[in-house]
């Protein structure tokens, strides 16, 4: 199988985003950054079915020079090519984004054959506009399921299952297809030490890309306001537990 | 949660482990109305405390440390937090070998059991591990590695429980004010947070890494950076599962990768001080809630790792295929000279520093702080090397402290030599001879920021006219000429020039002057105008603050001359006995004189070609200081000696230091002028005539009773540490200082040794080590040529059973025995009635 999975830097989750006091970009001076962690399923979802059905996955981002850390990352859990896409670090808009995904595409696809699978997160982590894997799948004529939890590769089709309330819908697509996953799928492995090591020998292709932008204008970013949890200590030792059955039944677990 | 109160006799900032420690012992010293305040959650509140590894390895070369070390790991012990593992030194090269032995004699000095281990019993105890790439290792059994978190919260609650301690964390210091004091000092007052403002007495900064920050707030400083330290946690890893246990393994340390590999149950933490220094500012350290983790565990710069990662898969290959689970930049603090930094800020009164200290040290750094507070001074140990007060105005900057940070962090590590040397930061202070000693060749030394002669290149023949040569072991002969043992003979053949000008120089003037004199000093210091009194300051309880001279020069005139290593600890403790009603006024004046010493016999002779004055011992008697003209050059001349030949130190302002040097020089010249080194001030010339050295022979564990300082009587007046002095005289020395010869320096391989007097343990001829009835183990404070005396000398304190002239004892170093003899237990091996400072 020929897989391609495009992921997406991003800041680490867990630590307050700041915004630039213009409103209009991200404070990164203090973050951490990661892949998407739906991103981060879909390439161990990707390096799983290879695993299982043999073929390669090939990772792609479009993103400033320093997402070749994310390529390296993907490299470092099983990915066995990375390709940059280089933007100057500034926020692409989705249309943007799938166009020159779309050429990426047709170039390596011209050059090492079909992808059986286009494999994206569902959402990004930051921007969340779920539009991107929609948009390739479209121009390149393949169907696509969003919110993915579960693939099983059969020949020449792939079948693919999302939740629902109350339960699965079950989806049975012909390959080439598009799929974008949602967290859960798996559970994503973390890198060995020498996973790491041989992914700094990978070489890492960069393919000069670029597009006219959809039409959409960023106005400003708010940083919703913090939720504080307090804790309150409810006692110690066994004097406490009327206090733990109170709230016990306030919660209505009782 | 309860409200801050409006005011506590303490506010110690900071819940990381030293600020827990301290809280706890201060309610043990009897401290109540103290308050706790930290801006993070409790009981991890995100600074370094919570992410340290947690281990200790008791075995160090340096004393303070040793001992703070060694105290903490017993206190976490008491508190059932210590978990010992033992630990393995691995070498892979010849020299960490060699250090090894060092470690040895160190381990012996301080009573730690150790031994050396071949590759094969490395693996014995460490079976994942490659014994193909070590070639042996130091282990000690007693390592440990203990629980912090859960130390801290310990001491923390003992102190709420045993002294009301109020406790506030996620509370935020956003100022620390100050009133004017007297002197034109500033006094802390109160601490003020997000959640309210509480007047204090006291306030202590035990912040870590924020350190500096929250002194600036109250126009303080505390000189430390906060630095990357990478860690990652892999695993899973089934041997390590299977041990069922926390740490079941030795923790390793790869020594010469400057790796470590410590079990976390069924991982393994991987950590490096082998990549690039990766310094921070404290301002730029993420909030907790800015933090994906904590706000000193940053992202891992992956890239600076990566090495690291190979040569811990090369040391265990079970490593590879573990998952990197964890992985930081773990945030620490460095200061620039790796001591931490302790004690009162010498800017804010009662604003106190209790920083840049380690997991291992903390709890013993804690118990001395806090008996610092309540007693004035530490009891536990002396503190000289981590007291604050040290390091001088111009090591307080960022820039000086992040390059002398860059310089040493990696070798954290490494093998470092006791006389080594700092390559940046080099030049700041320099005397007025500086560009004619560069023209001799003077090889120049670093005493915090001061450049010093230790030796001068242009003295090279005299080494063989002397017959001297370099020593037989490089390690021994490492930052050391023979050319120092070449000036020593000249100059008791001829006469030598010294730069003395790193002299650290203060004036105490006015109607006060010499009952504050009077009270610092041990010595009687009320003398007529135009004597000298060499002279001990002591601690509370009797021991060594400094030793240094006193020159009375008027009624109300005193001068007070310590050394270059010395100048900041014994500035903050003037000022901090200047009396409140303002009747002294205190100058630093060490950038307005320099100083050169002149000695030999030759001295008197060069001296009077040059004046008019008499230079007999009637017209300049020993100690006498008196004004002259040299060469038409205003100066004071002090008869004293610290080489033991006759001369003096002369003493003249900083713009007519060139033209007294010169004259010195062109009159000298038919007197076999030559210039001489640090090497012999310090070393050879101090060493034969067993003049002590603070911070070596002088700590404040020792009293001048047992440095052989105590003079027949004790003076009237009242002085710090009279009490105790008075005891200590009744109670006569627990031990004794003596000089001792190295009777054969032989080593096993046959190569002449010369110990380095890096506390080598002092042994009796059964090889067992020697305890004074206080505790204190015998060792060489001091050790070096003495080349008039042609034997090697070393100075150490022996019990009194054992101080008698002509008793054969050995010492230790590098791992092996020497045979010693005690040569003098007073007065000194090298002209002991002093005939030629008389001549």
């Amino acid at each position: 199988m020929r897989i391609l999975v495009c992921i997406k830097r991003v800041p680490a989750p867990g630590a307050r985003i700041n915004v630039t006091p213009d409103g209009l970009a991200v404070d990164s001076t203090q973050l951490g950054f990661a892949t998407s962690p739906h991103e981060e399923c879909a390439l161990e979802g990707a390096v799983q079915l290879v695993e299982q059905h043999g073929g390669e996955v090939t990772a792609l981002t479009v993103g400033p020079e320093e997402a070749e850390e994310q390529l390296r990352y993907a490299a470092s859990v099983g990915a066995h090519a990375g390709v940059l896409i280089p933007t100057d670090g500034s926020a692409w808009d989705p249309q943007r984004t799938a166009k020159v995904i779309i050429e990426a595409v047709r170039i390596l696809e011209a050059e090492g054959g079909r992808f059986d699978l286009v494999m994206f997160g569902n959402e990004s982590a930051d921007s969340g506009g779920s539009q991107v894997g929609v948009r390739v799948a479209h121009a390149l004529g393949r169907p696509a399921v969003n919110g993915v939890k579960g693939i099983d590769i059969d020949h020449e089709s792939v079948t693919l299952r999302r939740e629902i309330d109350g339960g699965f819908e079950v989806y049975q697509l012909p390959q080439p297809a598009v799929i974008g996953v949602k967290e859960g799928l798996n559970l994503p492995r973390y890198p060995t030490m020498k996973g790491r090591l041989a992914s700094k020998k990978i070489e890492l292709r960069h393919v000069a890309l670029d597009a006219e932008p959809g039409g959409q204008t960023l106005v400003k970013l708010h940083r919703p306001p913090e939720v504080v949890s307090n804790t309150v200590i409810l006692g110690e030792g066994p004097e406490s537990a009327a206090a733990v059955v109170d709230i016990l039944e306030e919660l209505g677990v009782l | 949660m309860s409200d801050l109160p409006a005011s506590a006799k303490c506010v110690v900032i900071g819940a990381g482990i030293v600020g827990n420690c301290l809280v706890g012992h201060l309610a043990d010293l009897g401290w109540t109305d103290m308050v706790q305040i930290d801006k993070g959650p409790l009981p991890n509140p995100g600074g370094s405390t919570g992410h340290a590894s947690n281990f200790i390895f008791p075995v160090d070369h340096n004393k303070e440390m040793a001992l703070l070390t060694i105290e903490s790991q017993r206190q976490y012990r008491e508190m059932g937090f210590n978990n010992t593992c033992g630990g393995i030194e691995v070498a892979r090269t010849e020299e960490r070998m060699e250090e090894f032995r060092r470690r040895m004699t160190s381990a012996r000095a301080w009573g730690i059991e150790s031994e050396l281990l071949s590759p094969a019993q490395v693996k014995a105890l460490v079976p994942f591990i490659n014994d193909d790439v070590v070639i042996g290792g130091f282990h000690t059994p007693s390592v440990s590695v203990v629980d912090s978190l859960a130390s801290g919260t310990a001491m923390r609650d003992h102190a709420v429980e045993t002294a009301g301690l109020q406790v506030f964390a996620n509370t935020e210091v956003l100022d620390v004010e100050t009133v004017a004091g007297p002197n034109g000092s500033s006094v802390v007052s109160a601490v003020v947070t997000d959640r309210g403002r509480i007047e204090a007495e006291y306030v202590v900064v035990a912040c870590g890494v924020w350190s500096n920050r929250i002194a600036n707030m109250a126009g303080a400083s505390i000189p430390l950076v906060p630095a990357v330290h990478q860690m990652a946690d892999v695993g899973p890893i089934d041997v390590l599962a299977e041990t069922n246990n926390e740490i079941g393994y030795p923790v390793v340390r790869d020594m010469d990768t400057f790796c470590y590999e410590r079990q976390s149950a069924g991982s393994m933490e991987v950590g490096s001080y082998a990549h690039r220094a990766i310094l921070h500012h404290p301002d730029t350290i993420p909030s907790n809630s800015e933090s994906a983790l904590s706000p000193t565990e940053l992202p891992l710069t992956q890239d600076d790792f990566d090495p690291q990662m190979e040569e811990a898969i090369e040391l265990m290959d079970m490593l590879g295929d573990a998952e990197i689970r964890y992985a930081i930049n773990g945030l620490l603090s460095l200061t620039p000279d790796t001591m931490p930094v302790l004690g009162e800020t010498v800017e804010v009164t009662n604003l106190w520093s209790a920083a840049a200290v380690w997991i291992k040290e903390g709890p013993a750094i804690a118990q001395i702080v806090a008996e610092w507070m309540t007693y004035g001074y530490p009891h536990l140990t002396d503190p000289h090397g981590a007291d604050i007060a040290r390091l001088y105005s111009h090591e307080r900057g960022y820039d000086h402290i992040s390059s002398r940070c860059e310089e040493h962090f990696n070798k954290t590590y490494g093998i470092v030599h006791p006389r080594e040397q700092w390559v940046g930061q080099r030049g700041l202070l320099k005397s007025p001879f500086y560009s004619r000693e560069e023209a001799l060749g003077a090889e120049f030394y670093d005493a915090r920021g001061w450049e010093r002669p230790q030796w001068y290149e242009c003295n090279a023949p005299l080494v063989e006219k002397y017959g001297l040569s370099r020593r037989d072991h490089e390690w021994d002969d490492r930052w050391w000429s023979p050319i120092t043992d070449a000036e020593h003979l000249a100059l008791r053949d001829n006469v030598g020039m010294v730069d003395l000008s790193a002299f650290q120089i203060f004036d105490l003037e006015g109607p006060g002057a010499m009952a504050l004199a009077e009270y610092l000093a041990c010595n009687k210091v009320d003398v007529p105008v135009g004597r000298a009194v060499y002279t001990p300051w002591l601690t509370p309880n009797g021991g060594f603050h400094s030793d240094l001279t006193m020159i009375r020069l008027g009624d109300q005139h005193i001068r007070v001359v310590t050394g270059a290593f010395d100048g900041g600890r014994d500035e903050f403790w003037v000022r901090k006995y200047l009396p409140a009603d303002e009747s002294v006024t205190f100058t630093n004046r060490t950038s307005d004189i320099c100083t050169i010493g002149l000695w030999g016999p030759n001295a008197p002779v060069l001296v009077g070609s040059l004046t008019e004055i008499d230079l007999s011992h009637d017209g300049s008697p020993y100690g006498s200081v008196i004004k002259a003209e040299i060469a038409g050059i205003e100066c004071e001349l002090f008869r004293i000696s610290y080489v033991g030949d006759t001369g003096w130190e002369i003493y003249t302002s900083w713009s007519d230091g060139p033209a007294l040097w010169d004259a010195l020089w062109e009159a000298g010249q038919p007197h076999g002028v030559l210039p001489v080194g640090m090497g012999v001030y310090g070393g050879t010339g101090r060493l034969e005539k067993g003049y002590r050295l603070f911070g070596a022979e002088l700590e404040s564990e020792y009293s001048p009773v047992e440095a052989g300082l105590a003079r027949p009587k004790v003076k009237a007046a009242d002085f710090i540490g009279k009490k105790a002095y008075i005891a200590d005289r009744e109670a006569g020395p627990a031990a004794v200082m003596c000089t001792l010869t190295l009777e054969d320096h032989t080593d096993s391989e046959g190569k002449r040794r010369y110990p380095q007097g890096g506390n080598e343990p002092i042994l009796t001829l059964a090889g067992e080590r020697i305890v004074d009835s206080k505790g204190r183990v015998s060792r060489v404070t001091s050790a070096g040529g003495g080349p008039s005396v042609g034997k090697y000398l070393l100075l150490g304190y022996l019990p009194p059973e054992h101080a008698v002239i002509g008793t054969d004892l050995q010492i230790m170093y590098m791992n092996e025995t020497f045979p010693v003899k005690v040569a003098a237990t007073e007065g000194s091996v090298f002209d002991p009635d002093d005939t030629r400072l008389k001549g």
